[in-house]
């Protein structure tokens, strides 16, 4: 099983190997080339959703993002820590 | 449950090493040191660059952290070395450290004359300083429940929250229910994490102080005006997958297994009871191993997916990583491959061979970091420097 799924609840699965574009895994096709251990949306995934993984939101995204993407700082906000959004 | 030869200290506290070290009062002493650990055999030397111009509850937690790391389980002598004009309280800490019944020479720069007279001092004390340690120091058998561990977490990737952490978490369920110490830290590293981490905490009050600790970094690091995305996590982490703080947080927690904290400890305070305690330090890893050494830990357990060498000069660190691209190409630095998670292997295995590397290195095997002379001490330092 190349994507693992770590909680039910997850909106992104984590690449168990590094996976081709163009690649069909486990119901996704998987959109763009992602390394070993990077995350790819399990879903699409609307701007401002919460990324779901260990069944915990992990951030939001910043973007669209579409079922098979991967996910990461290109797309993927964090909540905490967020000193550049003090006015 | 495994036994061993433990160091024994006047204050019924076991050691799983006998070091005798070489401690600076201050920074302007460290050079000293350093030339004394290079130059005399089996002195063990803990630089620093704290010591002067230090001020409140700053210049406390340093004064504390040298205290306990010269009266440390795995301590059986101290040459301590002061420039002579520093704030540091050099008289008090050599005090402390002979009450502790530990034998200790003290080396005042200024007072013999110089670096280079005070260097001949010193290298004399530490022989025969060396001699004493090892006809005085008592031993008797001990057990995993006289253990210590501390747990560390640095240069994560994505693998660690899988393989790594898990497995360390597995150990850490054994050691506590052996009645041993456990303690873990680096509080930036609960942000995202902090309520699913604490749900399971019986005691209020240690509820309270973790979550208010997670609460002040995070108002800290909000303070400096920027994303904390960059210094946590770190450009290593996000090239190793780690997107966000969440994230890393999510993956460092379950080095908690599933035992919940006991009890809360100030950066460098004495741990207290059996149990997994959780310690206030930042997530930098040499500031919170530190911060666990004056703790009392005796022995860390440190994850690292991208590759950290580093140790902490008197507790022996064990390295585990979950990324074998990471175990082969440094091998002379990681000692147990957690990467077999990925192609089946259960957690538990993983957490049996950390246990036993765990039982062979009370008994005296050294870990990479220790054969490698890798070691690295760094003091949490808040305020300004005066």
């Amino acid at each position: 099983m190349p994507l693992l799924v770590i909680h039910p609840k997850d909106n992104v699965g984590v690449a168990l190997s590094n996976i081709e574009k163009g690649t069909h895994v486990q119901g996704i096709d998987i959109r763009e080339d992602v390394k070993f251990a990077y995350k790819i949306a399990l879903m699409d995934i609307r701007a401002g959703e919460e990324i779901i993984k260990y069944g915990e939101p992990i951030g939001v995204a910043s973007v669209d993002i579409k079922q098979g993407e991967m996910v990461h700082v290109h797309n993927i906000e964090s909540v905490r820590g967020r000193g550049d959004q003090n006015v | 449950m495994f036994k061993f030869k433990g160091y024994l200290r006047q204050d019924g506290t076991i050691g799983i090493r006998n070091f005798v070290v070489a401690v600076p009062a201050s920074v302007c002493a460290s050079p000293l040191v350093s030339k004394l650990a290079n130059q005399v055999e089996g002195i063990v030397g803990m630089t620093h660059k704290n010591g002067c111009c230090q001020i409140g509850h700053d210049f406390e937690r340093t004064n504390r952290a040298l205290t306990r790391l010269c009266t440390h389980p795995n301590v059986g002598g101290v040459v301590f070395v002061a420039l002579g004009c520093e704030g540091t309280p050099s008289e008090q800490i050599v005090e402390a450290i002979r009450t502790s019944g530990r034998p200790v020479r003290f080396i005042d720069i200024q007072k013999e004359g110089g670096s280079i007279a005070a260097l001949v001092k010193a290298k004399a004390a530490a022989e025969a300083l060396r001699k004493v340690v090892e006809e005085v120091t008592e031993t008797r058998e001990a057990e995993v429940e006289d253990l210590v561990v501390g747990l560390e977490c640095g240069g994560s990737d994505a693998t660690s929250g899988l393989a790594s952490n898990p497995s360390i978490g597995w150990v850490t369920d054994e050691l506590v229910k052996h009645g041993a110490k456990v303690i873990l830290s680096e509080t930036t590293e609960l942000i995202g994490a902090e309520h699913v981490i604490t749900k399971n905490v019986r005691d209020a009050e240690v509820k309270r102080k973790i979550l208010e600790a997670v609460t002040r970094v995070e108002k800290d690091c909000m303070a400096q005006g920027v994303d904390i995305r960059g210094s946590q996590p770190t450009p290593g982490n996000i090239e190793g997958g780690l997107s966000t703080i969440e994230e890393k947080s999510m993956g460092c927690a379950y080095k908690s297994g599933s035992s919940p904290f006991i009890d809360y400890l100030d950066y460098g305070e004495a741990v207290r009871k059996p149990g997994l305690s959780f310690m206030d330090t930042p997530g930098q890893d040499v500031e919170s191993m530190t911060g666990m050494a004056a703790g009392g830990a005796t022995v860390f357990l440190f994850s690292t997916g991208r590759g950290s060498p580093v140790g902490f000069p008197i507790v022996p660190t064990i390295k585990i990583t979950g990324n074998e691209k990471t175990f082969l190409r440094m091998r002379d630095d990681i000692d147990i491959d957690a990467s077999g998670v990925f192609r089946g292997e259960a957690i538990h295995e993983i957490g049996e061979k950390i246990y036993e590397l765990i039982e062979r290195v009370c008994q005296g095997t050294v870990t990479k970091s220790e054969a490698n002379d890798y070691h690295e001490v760094s003091i949490y330092k808040n305020a300004l420097t005066l």
